[in-house]
């Protein structure tokens, strides 16, 4: 099968432009899911049954450092974008592993606030209102640990085939993937923390 | 080793082992059968491997019509229990059997048959009517379709390891939390639901993104068939509506087995709100199903009434109305839980506001018929059952739709009349107008007409006879779901919706004696042309069977009805076409193999087998990576076989 | 190998630094500010505004940010016509409102038929008393 370089080109775009609208609806879809955990959480979050409530858990100047970090992951995701589009396979690598170690750290912090809060007997099965919380909360770490694994796969792989059409089409998802991530984290560093402490 | 997996859930009643027992001695004949003539490597390649559309879907109308069975078979024994229990005599089986056979009935006929029906007349027609060769992603399409089984395999694992669920088809808590069903049967509910919804999840995306990417050139959305707008519209509703589901389901799911306290009764739970949220996911579901039913029916009515559609413009917005305003009713399901009036007013207006749409569509079809020259084929028939009862069905539900009069009805007979009703009269009886339509495309020989009409005629006096009764004893008092009453005067209603229930399975045997008769008779009743009904829609202008490809030379759209503007400006035959050579998706096994693996997981939660959910869910994740890391390529077809394939088709086709 | 650009990337070569910067910048000044907010209402002792208020800006600031990250980061506005992109979200966002304020809506009222404590211990006076 022999295709001019144009029919090539129009191939892959063709196919990247449906991949891209496909994986979009799907974020779509994956904000629908947040919706009704979040709608679950603001049901049950005076659902305290004699245990804490948010403004004896929550440690807001925690909250904003994980804020912080998983923000400008977001931004460094958004290097690695630009850095393919100049077609410069080591900045991109370089941007995507600094994007992999934030993420790391802001689940390391996450994971480090579940555990205290577990060791002092505030896990999942203390009340409805922890329910709520850590399964909100544990659902977007667990999206983030996924953009982790998809980190270390794509970073391998830019490694080694360097940016082809595939490798491209598959990091600028990832991106999109990531940028989404830091979104849901607005409205649970907002809603869940901020005014959950009030 | 096994977590609760014990040798005790091998064992069940009698009557259970005797059916488990002759099934898969029925299965072990069908799997000595396959290997003696060496069909099973056939299988694998061209059928279970295959990522064309028109394959798969085949395979998801032939799991949904085992389900169907399935399905009709719970139906009788609900119809023989209540028919016969009452006063001094329990029926047949006992309460708890009675709750699994009701669950299990609900479950199986709405997300295995509807459902997987549905997607399968999609698969065969979408791509051809919208002058595709494929849909936007088809190894997701085949995903989907091994998805879809997992689920399938799961709830009929229940019966043979453990038992099904006892809580419903919506399994409702309290009564679905570990305190008062501490055993297998919900779990076996929620992952069947929870796999079989991704499936349906992805299918959904895949086919939004090819409805709105891979249209022949020149079709616009206006000059799209109603079908396809149809189709785009319920799985707009797919996307955005199965999420809820599959949030919920977890919620449940994780109160069964980590102790979270979403819906337990106590400890700060809500059980409400799992009502809440399953009917937010719920009320958008029946949409799903009805809406494609709406698009069968918008192609078969102009087709046999000679006429195009009326009121194309109003159809699209009718649909698009419909899609917006089914997330704004859920409430309507729950109506007797509890809210003030002021909220259960606000949902009953709106539920009588999408009624509306809807009324525009029967207007506009019987518009279509208006002085046309109607053709009384089958899928006519099935369209005119259609209308009938899906108008009766309609007025009860906008009376239901009315807080006051739904306090009476509400979980009664009525209700259950009601939304069979729909589903029959709507969803079902649009499945079979479908299939009798699109069945000599895919085939090359129509199906005997004196048979299906005799289907017919079964199918609505059962139909009739089953549930007009049931709307009778629902006003006379009648709760639904019920084992056992006393009223000795219901019991004639019951036993005339038994007969009705007998009826409707005669009807299901007319059908498959149709297609036997169909298969015998074929060569006389063969389409040369592919287009034995005069048809309107691109998909009739390709031979039948079409080829793998669908259209060698992609169409250029120019009109709406564009095959029927085709035969009108008189086909010519083209000449000197170069063919080109056409890529085809290779044959993928990774959607069994993410399938099995993810059952494997369900299967190992459900039981509690630690560590194989862990190894389950470890291989699902490195296939799945696996998969989208691989190398892809594709077959091609090569020039000189289209040209061999069209120039063999071509003395049969009307135009080239 | 010739190296096949698509079409994302080729969009994306349009993209500027300064657009990312942008976003990154502006995002972190409404976290911060909605921090500050909250902190220092919590220093005064809840007094200076009513929580609602609060409440009100804080959600403000969050819609805010997520349209700045939406458009910054996820290039929302710079689709081609058809915008199905933008109409996916759009229709993403309405069911998600629903969602939301519908269940909380639901929710709340259903307490509408629910007898406060108060008339609870009354009742149950008035039965013991009685009898049955």
């Amino acid at each position: 099968m022999s295709q001019t370089p144009e029919t090539q080109q129009a191939k892959a775009a063709f196919i990247a432009s449906k991949v891209g609208l496909g994986f979009w609806i799907y974020l779509m879809t994956d904000l629908v899911l947040f919706a009704s955990l979040f709608a679950t959480f603001a049901v049950l979050r005076n659902n305290t049954f004699g245990g804490p409530g948010g403004p004896q858990i929550f440690n807001l100047p925690y909250v904003l450092v994980e804020t912080i970090i998983l923000l400008t992951s977001s931004f460094t995701a958004g290097l690695v974008t630009i850095s393919v589009s100049r077609a410069n396979k080591r900045l991109a690598l370089v941007f995507l592993a600094i994007t992999f170690v934030l993420g790391l750290s802001f689940v390391a912090m996450e994971l480090s606030e579940f555990s205290h809060l577990i060791h002092d007997g505030n896990s999942w099965t203390r009340s409805g209102f922890l329910t709520a919380f850590f399964t909100l909360v544990g659902t977007h770490g667990l999206h983030i640990s996924i953009g982790l694994l998809w980190m270390l796969v794509m970073g391998y792989r830019i490694f080694k085939k360097g940016l082809t059409v595939n490798t491209i089409r598959q990091v600028t998802l990832l991106s999109m993937f990531w940028h989404f991530l830091d979104i849901v984290w607005i409205f649970i560093f907002s809603i869940v923390y901020m005014i959950g402490v009030l | 080793m096994f977590g609760r997996l014990t040798l005790g859930a091998f064992v069940h009643d009698p009557i259970t082992e005797i059916t488990i027992i002759a099934t898969m001695l029925l299965a072990l004949v069908g799997v000595i059968f396959l290997f003696k003539f060496k069909l099973i490597g056939w299988l694998w390649k061209n059928w279970f491997t295959s990522l064309d559309p028109k394959k798969i879907g085949v395979m998801y109308l032939c799991v949904a019509a085992l389900m169907l069975l399935r399905g009709l078979a719970d139906a009788l024994l609900i119809r023989a229990q209540q028919a016969t229990s009452v006063g001094a005599s329990h029926g047949i089986v006992n309460a708890d059997t009675f709750q699994q056979i009701f669950s299990s009935h609900g479950t199986m006929m709405i997300f295995f048959v509807a459902m997987g029906a549905l997607f399968g007349i999609i698969n065969m027609i979408l791509p051809m009517q919208v002058g595709s060769r494929d849909v936007a992603f088809p190894l997701l399409n085949s995903i989907s379709f091994w998805l879809f089984f997992g689920g399938v395999a799961l709830i009929n694992m229940s019966i043979i390891v453990g038992s099904f669920s006892n809580a419903g088809w919506l399994a409702y808590p309290p009564l679905s939390e570990l305190a008062f069903n501490p055993g297998v049967g919900v779990d076996y509910w929620i992952w069947s639901l929870e796999i079989a919804g991704i499936g349906s999840l992805l299918t959904g995306i895949n086919f939004i993104v090819t409805i709105l990417k891979m249209r022949a050139p020149g079709m616009t959305l206006m000059k799209m068939p109603i079908f396809v707008w149809s189709v785009l519209c319920s799985m707009s509703l797919v996307t955005f509506a199965f999420p809820i589901l599959t949030a919920t389901l977890t919620m449940l799911a994780l109160d069964r087995t980590i102790g979270t306290h979403f819906f337990t009764a106590g400890f700060g739970g809500d059980a409400m709100m799992y009502i809440n949220l399953i009917w937010a996911w719920g009320h958008p579901e029946v949409y799903i199903l009805i809406l494609p039913a709406f698009g069968v029916f918008s192609e078969i009515v102009p087709v046999f009434s000679g006429k195009r559609l009326f009121g194309y413009k109003s159809m699209v917005v009718a649909l698009v109305a419909i899609t917006i305003l089914s997330f704004t009713v859920w409430l309507h399901h729950f109506f007797t839980m509890g809210a003030g009036a002021d909220v259960n007013a606000f949902f009953g207006i709106m539920t009588m506001i999408i009624s509306i749409p809807t009324g525009v569509k029967v207007f506009n079809w019987l518009f279509t018929m208006y002085r046309g020259r109607i053709r009384l084929t089958t899928p006519m028939m099935w369209f005119l059952g259609f209308i009938v009862t899906f108008t009766i069905g309609g007025v009860a539900g906008v009376l239901m739709a009315v807080p006051a009069i739904d306090f009476e009805v509400h979980n009664s007979l009525f209700l259950v009349a009601h939304f069979h009703t729909m589903i029959i009269g709507g969803v079902v009886f649009g499945i079979f107008a479908g299939f009798t339509y699109w069945f000599p495309k895919f085939t090359g020989f129509t199906l005997n007409e004196r048979l299906g009409r005799y289907a017919f005629w079964l199918w609505i006096t059962g139909f009739c006879l089953a549930f007009i009764p049931l709307y009778i004893l629902g006003l006379l008092g009648a709760t639904r779901r019920l084992d056992h009453y006393v009223d000795a005067g219901w019991q004639g209603f019951f036993v005339i919706a038994a007969i009705g229930a007998v009826i409707i399975c005669a009807g299901v045997g007319m059908q498959m004696l149709q297609i036997v008769v169909s298969i015998v008779q074929r060569k006389q009743n063969l389409v040369i042309d592919g287009d034995p009904w005069n048809g309107r829609t691109l998909e009739w202008s390709t031979v039948a069977p079409p080829p793998e490809y669908n259209y060698a030379i992609v169409p250029e759209v120019t009109e709406r009805d564009e095959f029927w503007v085709m035969k009108k400006k008189g086909l010519q035959k083209k000449t000197n076409i170069v063919y080109e050579a056409i890529d085809v998706p290779k044959n993928s096994s990774f959607g069994i193999f993410i399938a099995v693996f993810a059952s494997l997981f369900a299967f190992a939660v459900i039981w509690h087998i630690v560590w194989l959910v862990i190894v389950a869910l470890i291989i699902t994740i490195l296939i799945i990576i696996f998969m989208l890391t691989r190398d892809r390529e594709d077959d091609t077809i090569s020039a000189k076989e289209v040209e061999e394939i069209e120039l063999a088709a071509e003395k049969n086709r009307l135009y080239a | 190998m010739k190296q096949v650009v698509p079409p994302e990337v080729q969009i994306a070569s349009r993209r500027t630094l300064k657009g990312y910067i942008t976003g990154f910048l502006l995002s972190l000044l409404f976290t911060v500010v909605a921090y500050t907010l909250v902190q220092t209402h919590l220093g005064n002792g809840h007094a200076v505004v009513s929580n609602n208020i609060l409440t009100i800006v804080i959600a403000i600031l969050a819609a805010a940010q997520c349209i700045v990250q939406v458009v910054y980061f996820l290039h929302l506005g710079e689709e081609a016509k058809p915008r199905v992109r933008f109409l996916a979200f759009l229709f993403m966002i309405l069911v998600v409102t629903i969602l939301i304020a519908g269940s909380l809506w639901i929710m709340n009222n259903l307490n509408y038929h629910m007898m406060t404590p108060e008339a609870i211990n009354k009742y149950v006076e008035q039965q013991s008393q009685g009898g049955f």
